[in-house]
Order: C-alpha cells, then sequence, then structure tokens
C-alpha cells in the first residue's frame, strides 16, 4: 500500500512541477520546475525497470537542460511579461565587495 | 517476486491512469506553453515538458507488469522471458539525448533573436510578417 | 477569445486521441511473446543479446550493434547541433568593441573556498564515475551517452566554481574527431571483414565478462568520449556566450 502512495505523490507532483512550470513568471523559478519534472520523471522511469534510461534522465535532464536554459535567461529577460532589456540589470553580477 | 510487483498487479488501472494519464497530460500542458505564451523561452520549456511525457509515454509502452529490467546479470542468464521490452527504452535513449541537442540549439536561436530584435516576445518578432 | 477556444479544441483533441489510441495498449501487457521462437523484434533481441553477442545489458546491445546505424546518425546530430550552436552564437571582434564591451560571462564574486576546494576534490571523481559507466555499459545501466552526460557535468561544475577554469579546445576537437573517425572504422571493418557496416566480430567472449561482446565496449567508449566532448563543447559556448552591457 505504501508503494501506491508513493507513486500517486510521485503523479502528482510531476504534474504540479510541470503546470508550475508553465503558469510561472519569474523564468528562473519556471526553469527549476522543469527541473523538477525532470527528477520525478527519472524515478518514474527506475520504478517502470528502465534503469538505463533513469540514468540518462537524471543527468541530461536535470543537470546540461536546466543550465543551458538558466544561460539563456541571462541572456534575455527573466520576467515573462518584460520582453526588453530594462529587466537585464536583475541578472548584473556583483561587485567584488 | 517483491510487494512492489503484487502492487502493480493489483492496482492496474491506476497505474494506467498513473502512467499513461500522466504521460499525456505532460504531453498537453506542454502544448499549452507552445501555442498560448509569448515569451520564447517559454516556448521551449513547453518544449520540453512535451518531450518528458513523450518519453515517459514510450516507457510505459514497454513495461511489463512483474518483469525485471532487460540486463542478464549474474543469476538472471536465463530470465529473457521475465524481462521487460528492450526496444522502446533503446528509443527514449536516443530521444533524450537528441531531446538535448534540440533544446539547446533552439535556446542559441533565442539568444541570437534577442542579441537582434532585442525583444524576447513572439508577436514583436515581425521582420517577416507581411 | 477565438484563439482560445481553438487552443482549447486543439487540446481536447490531442488528449482524446491519444487517450484513445493507448486504450487499444493496456498498461503492462505482455507484447513481447516467447522469446525462445522470437515472433517480434523484441523477442529476438532478447534471445540474441545473451546468446549470440554474449551482452548482458540488451539495451546496449540494440543501441550499439543491432541499432549500431541509428546511433552513428544520433552521434552525427549531436555533433551538428554542437556546431550549429557554435557558429549561432559567434560573434565578430568588431561587432562586439561597436556594441561597447560586454560584462564578463561567469560571476564576478569569487566562489568560497568551501566550494572550490569541494569542486576540485569531486571534479576527478566525477570523471571516473563517468569513465566506469562507458566502460561498463555492456554490463550494468549506462553506457557511452550516460557516462558522457556525466562527465559533463563535471566540466560544467569546474566551469561554474572557476571564473578561469578553460578547456583546451585544441584537444577537445581531436579528441571528438578521432572518436568518431574510429565509430566509422570499426564500422568499415565489419563492411570490409564480415560483408555488412558495423558487423560485430565472431568472437563474443563469455556472458559477464568484462572483455566481451566483440566490438561492443569498444564502440562505447568511442561514443563516451564524443558525447562528453560534444557537451562539453556546447556547455563551453553557451558559459562564453557574453550578456549585453547595459
Amino acid at each position: 500500500m505504501i508503494f501506491i502512495v508513493f507513486l500517486v505523490i510521485m503523479a502528482v507532483i510531476l504534474i504540479a512541477a510541470a503546470v508550475y512550470s508553465v503558469v510561472q513568471k519569474d523564468l528562473l523559478y519556471a526553469v527549476l520546475g522543469t527541473g523538477v519534472v525532470s527528477l520525478v520523471l527519472s524515478v518514474f522511469f527506475y520504478l517502470l525497470q528502465a534503469p538505463d534510461v533513469a540514468i540518462t534522465e537524471a543527468a541530461i535532464g536535470i543537470a546540461l537542460t536546466t543550465i543551458i536554459f538558466i544561460i539563456t535567461i541571462r541572456n534575455t529577460t527573466r520576467d515573462e511579461d518584460k520582453y526588453s532589456e530594462d529587466l537585464i540589470n536583475r541578472f548584473k553580477p556583483e561587485e567584488d565587495a | 517476486m517483491n510487494s512492489f510487483q503484487e502492487v502493480f498487479i493489483r492496482y492496474r488501472e491506476l497505474m494506467e491512469i498513473a502512467v499513461y494519464g500522466v504521460a499525456i497530460l505532460l504531453i498537453l500542458i506542454g502544448l499549452y506553453a507552445v501555442l498560448t505564451k509569448k515569451h520564447l523561452v517559454k516556448v521551449v520549456i513547453g518544449l520540453s515538458i512535451m518531450d518528458a511525457g513523450v518519453n515517459l509515454l514510450f516507457v510505459g509502452v514497454g513495461y511489463i507488469t512483474n518483469h525485471t529490467a532487460p540486463i542478464f546479470s549474474p543469476g538472471y542468464e536465463d530470465a529473457a522471458d521475465k524481462m521487460v521490452d528492450p526496444v522502446p527504452q533503446a528509443l527514449v535513449l536516443t530521444a533524450i539525448v537528441i531531446g538535448f541537442a534540440v533544446t539547446a540549439l533552439a535556446l542559441s536561436l533565442v539568444i541570437r533573436l534577442y542579441r537582434h530584435h532585442k525583444t524576447a516576445n513572439i508577436e514583436q518578432l515581425n521582420s517577416l510578417r507581411w | 477569445m477565438l484563439k482560445k477556444i481553438f487552443v482549447l479544441f486543439l487540446l481536447t483533441v490531442t488528449g482524446v486521441a491519444l487517450w484513445q489510441s493507448f486504450r487499444h495498449a493496456p498498461f503492462g501487457e505482455n507484447r513481447v511473446g516467447d522469446v525462445e521462437n522470437p515472433e517480434t523484434v523484441s523477442a529476438f533481441y532478447l534471445k540474441h543479446s545473451p546468446e549470440t553477442l554474449h551482452t548482458a545489458n540488451s539495451v546496449t546491445a540494440i543501441v550499439v550493434n543491432f541499432r549500431g546505424f541509428d546511433t552513428l546518425g544520433e552521434v552525427t546530430v549531436l555533433f551538428l547541433a554542437a556546431t550549429g550552436l557554435a557558429s549561432i552564437l559567434y560573434r565578430r571582434k568588431e561587432d562586439e568593441e561597436e556594441e561597447g564591451g560586454h560584462l564578463p560571462v561567469r560571476v564576478k564574486l569569487k566562489s568560497s573556498t568551501l566550494v572550490r576546494t569541494g569542486a576540485k576534490i569531486l571534479f576527478p571523481l566525477i570523471l571516473l564515475l563517468g569513465i566506469y559507466v562507458f566502460v561498463h555499459g555492456h554490463l550494468t545501466p549506462g553506457g557511452g551517452f550516460q557516462g558522457g552526460a556525466i562527465i559533463a557535468t563535471g566540466f560544467l561544475l569546474m566551469f561554474i566554481t572557476y571564473k578561469r577554469f578553460n578547456v583546451n579546445h585544441k584537444i577537445m576537437v581531436w579528441l571528438e574527431s578521432l572518436s568518431g573517425l574510429a565509430f566509422v572504422l570499426i564500422g568499415l571493418y565489419g563492411l570490409v571483414a564480415y560483408g555488412s557496416f558495423l558487423q560485430n566480430i565472431p568472437w563474443t567472449g563469455r556472458l559477464n565478462d568484462l572483455i566481451s561482446g566483440g566490438l561492443i565496449p569498444l564502440i562505447y567508449i568511442f561514443i563516451g568520449i564524443k558525447v562528453a566532448t560534444e557537451l562539453t563543447n556546447v556547455l563551453d559556448t553557451l558559459m562564453n556566450t557574453k550578456p549585453r552591457k547595459k
């Protein structure tokens, strides 16, 4: 019984993370939502007896895809409703103290 | 046979909803983002969620109740008739790597478009519109 | 409004179509069939992976041997994506000067001592894990693609931690080209010696030995090196992309 509860919780987290990453206006948080989707998905693959796919999803989906999204946000804008440059300063790296 | 496999047999309907249903919902959520969102990065996020849904659907189709992973470890050399379908797993393995390449290329196009037009709004990129 | 109705309609149609079609493939049903007398391609692969090829991981056997030509195409797609990315993000020196310089890409603030020391200790261990994963690709879950991705995450850790960490591009290019060339040469050897591209050698060793499966471990090692260098190149290109100075 505990397994079925675990599985349902996993499914709920997966859908919730996907919806969150679509509706969230702050793109940085949205990208972290897709990272959570990949994480739960790799647990799903493991439960479905596909360890090869689980390892691939864990390495590529969680680490590499998230980082290239973050670099893209750094090069464009962070806020979904602001399309142009005004907000780039929010990503300006801090100067040395 | 462990207790997890027993649960899989007893709750087959629920499993079907939990795997197929979740995969189809992921595809729909991604498709919604691709169709309605205006920010280019959001569109690519939608594409990557759709990708995840398709992968889950494929692995779900290959799953067989009460069978193990298709690896002939010591002690399981003769268990070939007790293994899940390896073909969808090989396909998904390819699809994940290609999905990463597609995402990286799409995001580089986003960066380039932003540099050129100074906007990430899909509706303001109208230089090709007539 | 019309657009919203259209989107809703499209989503409903897609969802219903997918759900209805997958109702005809019930979850958990055995669609492989008899493995001893194979009638489906999956059963054929499951039968011949341990018997003919002596490869423990049948996913590896499919990816590298039975469908090896597809994998060559996949590696080519990955290479084209890395090249395309570099050429799309390329910008001339004059353009950069015209726009008045750019912010350095990595964070100006130095990472803390804890992070830097930890990264230095973890980096060789991550490389070792990646190499282990692709050397043992035919025995345990894992293989060239997984191991390559793990090595790329190790380089990612160094890129994030050290602002002056740079990979040697010449070595990267050579490794990538040579491993790709080796893959094609192994394929051509099969064509010349046994009459079909990527044909495995007849000697395949014993099941669950480290040196077994004929050419499969060799090919997967080359794939691992190629994937690792390509993903690292993608990360390197993206990390060195500079945002516009305000």
